[in-house]
């Protein structure tokens, strides 16, 4: 079974977001970056499919140099090797049809029976990449994936649906799947594993290897402006016998506020 | 692991009062390789997952949950940073020690038992331990299937720790050593099953042995009733004509005090660093309190008084930070030198920097104390109640001035060991005094100020090495082997010492992080490092006039407090702005963000 995880680095969870000045983007500079958290459940799922069934765990991740921070903890979990799109014409790709074409043309030649990716990155959260890649490559896909059976020739995968509703089905493979944080728990990066790291193969791609250009790889989407959500303060009271006010407030909060 | 140190210039310990050290020889946070930070990441998930849901049960003393901890830390390899392969550790270098050591601090009472374990419970067999004895016990401490402790302090003797009266005297039939005395205040006790013991062979040679708790005649007592870190362990080890087997003798017979002292350098160090983790910590535990506190309609954070603190707090972190990670690079860099594999030579080069070492487990605990009590301070009434997390950390951060050598014996060893090592000549102090002397009843001349950023605070940094080359060089003119009779004398140039070594630190990273960032991305710590020198030179002022008023008088004194007049000028900064400043970029962030 060879699996490969897609692993996107985005800003750490508690940096402080300032937009950038042209209003596209955030700021990125003093800001430290780690792996999407979803990233990091179908990067342990790889691992625990690879410890049960055997076969190999590649990486692969698209960034700047930085990346490779969130590269060298992926192998030190115990992925087998990397592959790094490191290369300015790759940041032409900012949308999920470039960064899904680029991730597909490296690893067309691979023959992954599974590729992992997170359900959607921290950052743009476009949930598109897995099934961008699916496509190009021609392989069976399912999203939103809660848990992960293996079969021959096959793979059965619990999906979330809506309103508490999951979905079992049997996708052929190779197959993409996109893994929901929160389905399995993370292991830590033992001090074992960190050292061990440094002697993986982690293989540096260039845009050329993949005869691919900045035109081809020219987003079809782009951000007009980024700007911080604007808050608004609002009080209603709900009059009416206690009885009335909670199921009235229950109401509120499950249909309006939607906070279960 | 990629080693920092290749190509650095070795820096002698202590040479920072008489050289003038420049950016590229300081290591900093910023030089962490990538594995250091992935073992600081992982320690960090670990404590934060494992260790500080379970706060209220490791208080309760849930000792058997402290070794399930520890246990698990070590199947992470966490326990077995410093402990060579061959004995089943990781054999990594101080640093990645320190990364984790300061990543595992977030519960003090844990964080007391894993450095009891790690450093003074294992280290000493590392360092001393013969093949035997290292084949036995390490591996299995490097899991914490065995739990080590360090047993040197007695009931009358704590700080003059070779004064200790257990004694050990050899059985009829030379195979054991009898062992009677009481040891105090040891750490993990309660539970622990090695503990390297202090005792006296014959009453007069001082010996370190390794002891296990099921010995015959070896038992502990109960728990002590202490004013904080509740759940660690700390209790009397009784040991009444305990057999130890000849075999466990650690090192050479009276030899002990080598092994007592040296690994307390490495503690103080690794003291040093968790408590400046605990200052960054309690730092974004009063920004968050100051953030969402109300007074007269506002957020407290926006009253001056309280940003003062707030600041104060993130600049004594940054600063002490600076100092840890330059004096860890200088370690590192002598120890690349070295054959690493041969754990004396190691420990030698470790011992050379016993200055800078007393100095971080000074500043690092009185600036824990700082921190805590204004961060009780900034909680009012609240952080007098045990509901509030600071309130703990008031108490649990009290021991940290009393334990791996006072700071009263640690101020004692700054001064004092620059002044031994200048009488051996390893250290051009005297020479450097003499030259001054010259300088001195020579007419002064105004001073050009550098370029740089920190044109005045580098001049003044200048300035302030020779106010404590004068005061250490009459100290040892005037008292001469009778020097140590001096203590607040010494202390005062120990507070001088420790002024400049932080002064300098911030300096060079600050130069080196505006070097590769730009001055526009460090204006924090830009900001700290004026504060900190601005302030730096009155305390050194003020601990000079106490000095030469002990030394001298009439005319000379006179003489000697015109000089330090012209050594202090220094045109005060605006700090109220600067550390307003800080405190705005603390509350925007809402944590420690230098």
């Amino acid at each position: 079974m060879k699996i490969c995880v897609c692993l996107k680095q985005v800003p750490k969870k508690d940096s402080i977001l300032r937009i950038a000045q042209d209003q596209k983007w955030i700021d990125e500079r003093d800001i430290s970056y780690e792996m999407s958290e979803a990233d990091a459940y179908a990067l342990e799922e790889a691992l625990r499919q690879k410890e049960a069934h055997g076969g190999e765990v590649i990486v692969i991740s698209m960034g700047p140099e930085r990346t490779r921070q969130s590269i060298k903890e992926a192998l030190a979990k115990g992925a087998d090797r990397a592959i790094h799109l490191d290369d300015p014409i790759f940041e032409q790709a900012t949308d999920a049809a470039g960064i899904g074409r680029a991730i597909a043309a490296a690893l067309k030649d691979e023959g992954c029976d599974l590729i992992m990716t997170g359900l959607q990155s921290d950052d743009h959260g476009f949930g598109q990449v897995g099934l961008i890649i699916a496509e190009r490559l021609g392989m069976s896909s399912a999203t939103i994936v809660m848990e992960v059976q293996i079969e021959t020739g096959s793979v059965r995968v619990k999906r979330e649906l809506e309103s508490g509703w999951f979905q079992w089905v049997r996708v052929p493979t190779p197959a993409v799947l996109t893994i929901q944080s929160g389905i399995n728990q993370l292991r830590y990066a033992t001090l074992k594993g960190i050292m061990s790291a440094k002697k993986k193969e982690l293989r540096e791609v260039k845009a050329a290897d993949l005869n691919l250009t900045a035109d081809d790889l020219k987003p079809l989407q782009s951000i007009e402006r980024a700007y911080v959500p604007e808050k608004s303060k609002q009080t209603e009271f709900i009059e009416g016998k206690p009885a009335e006010i909670a199921a009235r407030l229950v109401e509120k909060l499950r249909f309006d506020a939607r906070v279960f | 692991m990629t080693s920092y140190a290749e190509g650095k210039r070795v820096l002698q310990g202590g040479s920072f009062l008489l050289e003038d050290h420049v950016p590229e020889d300081v290591f900093t946070p910023e030089d962490l390789t990538d594995e250091h930070k992935m073992i600081g990441q992982t320690a960090h998930e670990f404590t934060e997952k494992e260790i500080l849901p379970l706060d209220a049960e490791i208080e309760a003393k849930d000792y058997k949950l402290t070794r399930e901890l520890l246990r698990k830390a070590g199947e992470l390899g966490l326990l077995s940073i410093d402990i060579p392969e061959k004995y089943g550790g990781a054999g990594l270098d101080l640093l990645a020690s320190l990364v984790s050591a300061e990543n595992m601090s977030g519960q003090a009472s844990f964080s007391g038992s894993l450095g009891a374990h790690t450093t003074i419970g294992t280290l000493p067999i590392v360092y001393f331990g013969n093949e035997e004895q290292k084949k036995k016990y390490l591996p299995r401490l490097a899991t914490a299937e065995l739990v080590g402790a360090y047993a040197l302090t007695e009931s009358g003797s704590g700080s003059d720790a070779l004064a200790a009266k257990t004694k050990a005297v050899l059985s009829e039939d030379g195979k054991h050593y009898i062992l009677t005395g009481q040891k105090m205040w040891i750490t993990n006790a309660g539970f622990a099953d090695v503990f390297i013991v202090f005792a006296k062979v014959d009453g007069d040679k001082f010996t370190a042995f390794i002891v296990e708790r099921t010995f015959p005649g070896v038992s502990v007592a109960p728990e002590e009733h202490k004013m904080g870190l509740h759940g660690s362990s700390t209790c009397a080890v009784n040991l009444e004509e305990a057999r130890i087997p000849v075999e466990n003798v650690l090192g050479e017979i009276g030899k002990g005090h080598q092994i007592a002292f040296n690994i307390l350098n490495i503690g103080r160090l690794k003291l040093g660093v968790s408590s400046i983790a605990g200052v960054k910590r309690l730092n974004t535990i009063a920004v968050e309190y100051a953030r969402q506190r109300n007074q007269f309609g506002v957020p407290i954070s926006s009253f001056g008084l309280i940003k003062h603190k707030l600041a104060q707090m993130a600049i004594l972190g940054y600063v002490s930070e600076c100092m840890m990670y330059r004096t860890v690079g200088m370690i590192e860099t002598a120890m690349a030198t070295i054959d690493r594999d041969d754990p004396r030579q190691a420990l030698k080069a470790i011992e050379s920097y016993a200055i800078e070492c007393s100095i971080m487990k000074v500043f690092g605990s009185e600036i824990l104390a700082y921190t805590t009590d204004e961060a009780v301070q900034v909680f009012g009434g609240n952080g007098y109640s045990k509901d509030y997390p600071v309130e703990r950390a008031y108490r649990d951060a009290r021991i940290a001035r009393i334990y791996e050598g006072t700071n009263e014996i640690n101020r004692l060893i700054i001064s004092g060991q620059i002044l031994r090592r200048s009488s051996k000549g390893e250290l051009g102090l005297f020479q450097a005094a003499k030259n001054l002397m010259g300088e001195m009843l020579s007419p002064s001349m105004p001073e050009d100020l550098s370029d740089g950023v920190f044109a005045q605070e580098r001049q003044a940094l200048a300035n302030c090495k020779k106010i404590a080359i004068a005061a250490l060089g009459s100290a040892a003119q005037k008292y001469r082997d009778k020097v140590q009779d001096q203590q607040e004398v010494l202390a005062a140039a120990s507070n001088i010492l420790i002024s400049i070594y932080g002064m300098e630190s911030a300096i060079l990273r600050t130069e080196k992080l505006v070097a590769s960032r730009g001055e526009a991305a460090c204006r924090n710590q830009i900001d700290a490092t004026r504060v900190f020198a601005n302030d730096a030179v009155q305390h050194i002022e003020a601990e000079a006039k106490t000095a030469l008023a002990a030394m001298s008088e009439g005319d000379e004194l006179r003489m000697m407090l015109a000089t330090l007049r012209r050594f202090t000028k220094f045109i005060p900064v605006n700090t109220v702005a600067l550390r307003r400043q800080i405190a705005d970029s603390l509350v925007e962030a809402g944590r420690y963000n230098l």
